[in-house]
């Protein structure tokens, strides 16, 4: 037992962030938090480690109560916080040392553990440059190589795997598997990713500052236990239809995703595989549950607002015309960006079409973020052509870019404005006013269920609610073309559902969508999408194009996805 | 359409510097606590300086003499010495500022015709009230002069000053406070202002808006000289109702050239914040910007006394001709008309910095 | 306390100073600059002084009382005909004072009754001082001249000596208040803000989390910026040594003792200022308006504290910078004198120990 809470609670001036828990986590196994937002999850790593002291109830970590040891226990656990303080204006090595130092490491075993993580996290090519070059996804692994200098006697990980491409998030999970392996680590780890829970041996699912149950992966998916079931895409429909259609029947199913050119989905209770059948006309099978499903059942229960319809959504159909439009909204033609020396971009190409979702995927510094920064005129192109909406955004009149929303990848609203301020504001320098602007942003915050937070300052909201409210400034003038850069990163399932039901949305009234996410599974809910590594482009089309050009034995996007790359990149 | 988008960008750059309630209060009330204290510190007029008197002569004459220094407001005896060997520690101590040492045989000289000398001996780590006081105490010395003398003075001098009839500093310093507090605080507040959204991303958000790099400019710039005015309205209240300083010129002369010293400082300031990559790099280019700036601006010294290359230098400075503006203005009365020609390098420096500022928040990538 | 990680921090401390610029812009240019700007370009004494003469009476002896002009360096009298034109002049700015000789001068003067009327441009006060004591010495040698002797009852002249400043120059005036602020910008600014900006990056989470203690942290902060101050302070101590041969009347000694006492005060404010604040733009706000203005302001740099109401003097005193500039201006000009450094070194001894307690206080290993 290296951590017992005894009803413990955490207040905040305006905010419960752990309600009256109790639980115990066990010496040397891997364990996991999992949640929603809000749920309490980094208020928890917080107590722990000794950084805030529980307004009631009791912690004890190693053995002790937090009060008081926090320095002896800072002195033998390590933890990595959500947003790693990597020291940006020191290279790789320099960050590492100074961990090293602070852990007291004997400068003999330190060549070899640096040699080792090193290796393991692919950072040994850049050992002297500057943290602040990185990539999102280096970052966050010399993060976790940082923590790691040491053997501690529990780590705590903060959703180490945000924001990180699926290759680098698999290394990530080797390096910790395998200390666990050699040293008996004992580990915490929070997480949004649903597959990184089920290789734990015990999870704690939370809400709202309360744990909703507790046990093995399998435990927990137990729940979902004959309720799961798949279907497959008519020919001619886009997946995200037929998802959105089970998504928008709440009475009988709580979840649905798309997957492998199908849509996977569970029952409400007492709702039976015939009912899909009459309804929709389509083979419904019955499949194994996984421990998202699980999890899904247990919020669901727990939250009655997650139930709560969207609004405004236009009515779908399987019966529409949902052929890609001719009219081309985005065309790339030889795209390249060179800083210095370095290529960011090679020679890409690619068309977006009117009203299409298009998906750009690649592994961390693969040139996305570079991409959409000058498709939205944020920086010049060295070299090719471009044009959004007819202009390039760079040199064109301003008014072009009224065409456009943009939602980048780091949360930038005004962080000490409120909700509605920030709306008011987009909306007004988007030209709207009066009658318009009003109504405009009583539209968005319905649809993006921000009502209930609208004078809440910006910078207090929790991840999804930014999430949303970052989608409602970007989508206020009603642009015609939407670029999303990784909307989805650290934000919770259930948030995610509702983001992509509004994506589809959009879409079906003829918004052209450009994203890019890491989670692969997302894919599928696009029409066509585009893998990049190292600023060229490696495949373009549908999703089951690609599936079946790169193997159709591979079943899930996620290895798909590592399968293209990790070929491109041996070639 | 323009003004639309212009009105709420302004709006939100209100908004996210003084929604803070400690950020307010930070632009507010320091201004007020400094111009009161300020106030009262701005002071080359001599007052009560605490002096040593050794008088080896005790007679009728120095007595006289003395009860001239001690009837003075000037001066305030704070110790009285027996012996010339005890003016080192009155001095050195710091007690006195300066020691005023009375020979023997004062009257037998001065009874005899002859000329006596009185001693001041003054602390020079003060060098500025010490020639003060020697110089006051010297036109004691005259005035003690001509009252034993009738028609001494076959000449006498009428000294009149125009604007300020009694000389005082504060009267001379305390108009220029305007200027040195809102240049501090607007080549900040620009500074900052831009700096702080490139930190949190929200400088991205804010260039893929239809807004032209003109209005971006204008919103940028209406906050930190907006605060800057009401700062400088506060400190031209605070110089004429609480220190009663007259004040000869108009409100309109006066504000045009506030504006127009803010907009110059403002462009500065923008084009620091478009430089910087971080906050605190602003706030080091400011520093080392404000310190020179300061100095060679008239405030502490005139220019006139600088080195030919140095006043070269300060055509750079737009501090230096606000300075000089905002004193005539205030105590002369002088005109728009009468300025005119500061404003000229200020408006330079503003339609030189300010579009570089626009490019370069596109163009700095 | 550990060695180990004390090291490790301050070393990262350097190499985030060293990739930094503009800490050594701070650091060294804005020292030279100033040292340059102060010791050529700050002067207290007046020169290039216009002044306009407006002989209404052209006979010698109405000349001969201006005469004294015409000696001086740093005055010029430039005559005019009529009051109409020399106002003329005053409103244009092209002279700082007028002096009128009425038209019955030669006559009033040998009734002994003459009178000179002289008129100041009282905007600039300093000037106007100093161009209105010239002038009355100008007129008194002129009377003394005169009258030649004819003191019946004796007359008292004032032999006026300045101790401590022996060529009363203002460099050597400046110099101890450069120190001062440039030792306070350093130590209350950049510290501050390095402080700032890693509660506001987030940096300090991932570093509680470690056997590092709180004082370990703070002194690693100090360590860099005291060694920038040094730098500073060197570069002034040579530039006032060689380039303006201002005497060290004190030792070394004393001079570093205080220097360093100071210097570990100014840290501890900007840490104290960094703690609490925990952001940079309230940081450089609040080091602004309790660091820089009144240590120039309040601390007799600019302003002599003695001519003061006692409650601003009172607020000056409250200032480490006070204390400190004194023992500057007497170890540069006056020379050792314990009493005074025991004194003071003492205030800001107590000062320091108050200051880094009370960041250690309100530096405490919390988040949120």
């Amino acid at each position: 037992m290296i951590v017992r809470a005894e009803r413990l609670t955490k207040k905040f001036l305006t905010a419960t962030a752990l309600d009256d828990i109790s639980l115990t986590i066990k010496a040397g196994c891997l364990t996991a938090l999992i949640g929603p937002d809000g749920a309490g999850k980094t208020t928890l790593m917080r107590l722990i480690a000794g950084l805030m002291m529980p307004t009631a109830g009791s912690i004890e970590v190693l053995g002790m109560p937090t009060a008081g040891n926090e320095q002896t226990i800072q002195s033998r656990i390590s933890y990595m916080p959500q947003k790693f303080g990597l020291y940006e204006d020191l290279s790789i090595a320099d960050n590492m040392n100074l961990y090293a130092d602070l852990h007291a490491v004997d400068r003999s075993v330190r060549r070899e553990r640096f040699e080792r993580l090193l290796s393991m996290t692919g950072l040994t090519p850049f050992v002297d440059r500057l943290a602040g070059k990185l990539s999102g996804g280096m970052k966050q692994k010399l993060g976790l190589a940082c923590t790691l200098v040491r053997s501690p006697e529990l780590l705590l990980l903060d959703e180490p795997t945000v924001g990180v491409d699926p290759l680098s998030r698999r290394e990530l999970w080797q390096i910790i598997k395998q200390l666990i392996a050699d040293e008996r680590l004992s580990v915490l780890v929070a997480t949004a990713y649903m597959e990184e829970a089920e290789r734990c041996e015990e999870v704690f699912v939370m809400n709202c500052g309360r744990v909703l149950m507790s046990g093995s992966p399998s435990t927990i998916t137990a729940v979902a236990r004959d309720r799961c079931y798949k279907l497959k895409t008519p020919a001619g429909v886009p997946t995200r239809i037929l998802q959105s259609i089970l998504f928008d029947d709440k009475k009988h199913v709580i979840d649905s995703v798309p997957e492998g050119e199908g849509v996977r989905f569970i029952a409400q209770r007492n709702v039976e595989r015939e009912y899909f059948t009459a309804r929709l006309g389509l083979t419904v099978e019955r499949v194994e549950p996984r421990l998202e499903d699980g999890f899904m059942i247990l919020l669901h229960a727990a939250r009655s607002n997650a139930t709560a319809p969207l609004v405004g959504l236009k009515q779908l159909s399987l019966r529409g015309d949902y052929r890609l439009s001719t009219e081309i909204d985005i065309e790339v033609r030889e795209l390249v960006r060179r800083f210095g020396s370095f290529t960011a971009v090679d020679k890409t190409s690619f068309q977006v079409r009117r009203g299409e979702v298009f998906g750009l995927l690649g592994p961390n510094g693969a040139g996305k973020t570079t991409t959409f920064r000058m498709l939205c005129g944020l920086l010049p192109l060295t070299d090719g052509y471009l044009s959004v909406a007819g202009v390039n955004l760079r040199t064109a009149r301003t008014l072009a870019r009224l065409n456009i929303g943009y939602v980048a990848q780091k949360f930038s609203m005004y962080g000490n404005l409120t909700v509605v301020e920030n709306l008011t504001f987009f909306g007004g320098v988007y030209g709207l006013s009066g009658r318009t602007l009003s109504e405009r942003i009583a539209a968005v915050l319905d649809e993006f269920k921000l009502l209930d937070v609208k004078e809440h300052r910006a910078e207090d909201l929790p991840g999804g609610y930014k999430q949303r409210l970052s989608m409602a400034a970007a989508l206020i003038h009603e642009p015609k073309i939407l670029f999303l850069d990784e909307p989805t990163s650290g934000i919770d399932p259930l948030a995610r559902r509702d983001f992509w039901r509004q994506i589809t949305d959009l879409s079906s009234r003829g918004t052209t969508i450009i994203i890019t996410t890491h989670f692969m599974e997302e894919a599928e809910y696009c029409d066509r999408m585009m893998i990049q590594d190292r600023g060229k482009l490696l495949v373009l089309g549908t999703p089951q194009e690609i599936r079946r050009r790169y193997g159709s034995s591979i079943s899930t996007m996620n290895d798909l996805f590592i399968s293209i790359v990790e070929g491109a990149r041996a070639q | 359409m323009f003004l639309r988008q212009l009105r709420f960008l302004i709006r939100k750059e209100f908004l996210t510097t003084l929604k803070d309630p400690k950020t307010r209060a930070i632009l507010i009330v320091p201004v007020f606590v400094q111009s009161m204290i300020f106030g009262y510190v701005a002071t080359y007029d001599l007052d009560q300086v605490p002096y040593a008197l050794l008088d080896m002569d005790r007679s009728r004459a120095s007595t006289e003499f003395v009860a001239r220094l001690d009837g003075s407001t000037a001066f305030e005896r704070v110790r009285t010495i027996m012996n010339a060997t005890e003016i080192a520690d009155c001095i050195d101590s710091g007690d006195a500022m300066l020691v005023v040492s009375i020979p023997q045989e004062f009257e037998r000289e001065l009874s005899s015709g002859r000329t006596a000398t009185i001693q001041v001996i003054t602390d020079g780590r003060n060098s500025m009230t010490a020639s003060l006081a020697s110089g006051y105490i010297g036109s004691i010395a005259g005035a003690f002069n001509s009252a034993r003398n009738p028609r001494l003075n076959c000449v006498e001098l009428r000294t009149v000053a125009w604007y300020n009839p009694n000389l005082v500093t504060r009267w001379n310093f305390l108009p220029t406070l305007v200027i040195m507090l809102s240049l501090v605080q607007v080549l900040m507040l620009g500074g900052l202002s831009v700096a702080r959204e490139r930190e949190q991303g929200t400088f991205d958000q804010l260039l893929v808006t239809p807004l032209s790099p003109t209005q971006i400019l204008i919103g940028k710039a209406v906050v930190p000289m907006m605060i800057g005015l009401l700062q400088s309205s506060m400190v031209l209240l605070i110089c004429r109702w609480w220190f009663e300083i007259p004040m000869a010129g108009g409100l309109l002369p006066m504000y045009a050239t506030i504006f127009v010293f803010m907009l110059s400082c403002t462009g500065l300031g923008l084009s620091i914040s478009a430089v910087s990559s971080s906050m605190q790099q602003v706030i080091v280019y400011c520093l080392v910007l404000i310190m020179p700036m300061v100095l060679l601006s008239g405030m502490a010294t005139p220019v006139d006394n600088m080195p030919e290359a140095l006043q070269t230098l300060t055509w750079a400075n737009p501090m230096r001709f606000a300075l000089d503006s905002v004193r005539r203005i205030y105590l002369e009365g002088a005109g728009i008309s009468d300025v005119a020609l500061n404003f000229a390098p200020m408006l330079a420096i503003s339609a030189l910095t300010l579009p570089i500022a626009g490019w370069l928040f596109r163009n700095n990538l | 306390m550990s060695f180990m990680r004390f090291y490790a921090l301050t070393r990262k401390e350097f190499l985030q100073l060293i990739r930094d610029r503009s800490s050594l812009l701070i650091g060294a240019v804005l020292p030279l600059a100033l040292i340059l700007i102060i010791g050529y370009g700050i002067s207290l004494d007046v020169k290039n002084i216009s002044v306009a003469v407006v002989l209404e009476d052209a006979s010698p002896d109405a000349q001969r009382v201006v005469n004294f002009l015409d000696g001086s360096e740093y005055y010029s009298p430039i005559y005019v005909t009529s009051m109409n034109d020399a106002v003329d002049l005053m409103r244009r700015r092209k002279i700082d004072a007028i002096i009128v000789v009425p038209p019955d001068f030669s006559q009033a003067l040998n009734r002994r009754d003459a009178q000179l009327q002289l008129i100041l441009y009282g905007v600039n006060t300093t000037t106007a001082n100093a161009v209105k004591g010239y002038i009355e010495s100008g007129v008194a040698a002129f009377n003394a001249n005169f009258y030649a002797g004819h003191a019946p009852r004796g007359l008292v002249t004032i032999d006026s000596r300045i101790w401590f400043n022996d060529a009363n120059s203002s460099t050597w005036y400046f110099i101890p208040g450069l120190i001062m602020l440039i030792l306070t910008i350093i130590g209350i600014f950049l510290t501050a803000l390095v402080m700032a900006r890693e509660w506001e990056r987030g940096t300090l989470e991932s570093l509680f989390v470690t056997p590092v203690r709180v004082l370990e942290i703070l002194l690693s902060k100090m360590i860099p910026y005291f060694v920038i101050a040094m730098f500073g302070l060197f570069l002034c101590l040579i530039a006032a040594r060689y380039l303006y041969e201002v005497p060290l009347h004190g030792s070394l000694a004393a001079l570093m003792l205080s220097s360093v006492l100071y210097l570990f005060v100014a840290l501890g404010i900007g840490l104290v200022i960094s703690s609490v604040t925990k952001s940079q733009f309230l940081a450089a706000q609040v080091a602004l308006i309790v660091g820089f203005l009144p240590s120039v302001m309040l601390t007799g740099f600019l302003f002599d504290l003695h001519s003061v109401p006692t409650w601003v003097s009172a607020v000056g005193h409250a200032l480490p910078a006070t204390y400190y500039l004194e023992l500057l201006k007497t170890i540069f000009l006056a020379g050792d004198d314990w009493r005074l450094i025991a004194k003071n070194c003492l205030v800001l001894a107590t000062y320091a120990v108050l200051f880094i307690s009370i960041a250690l206080k309100v530096t405490r290993k919390r988040v949120g």
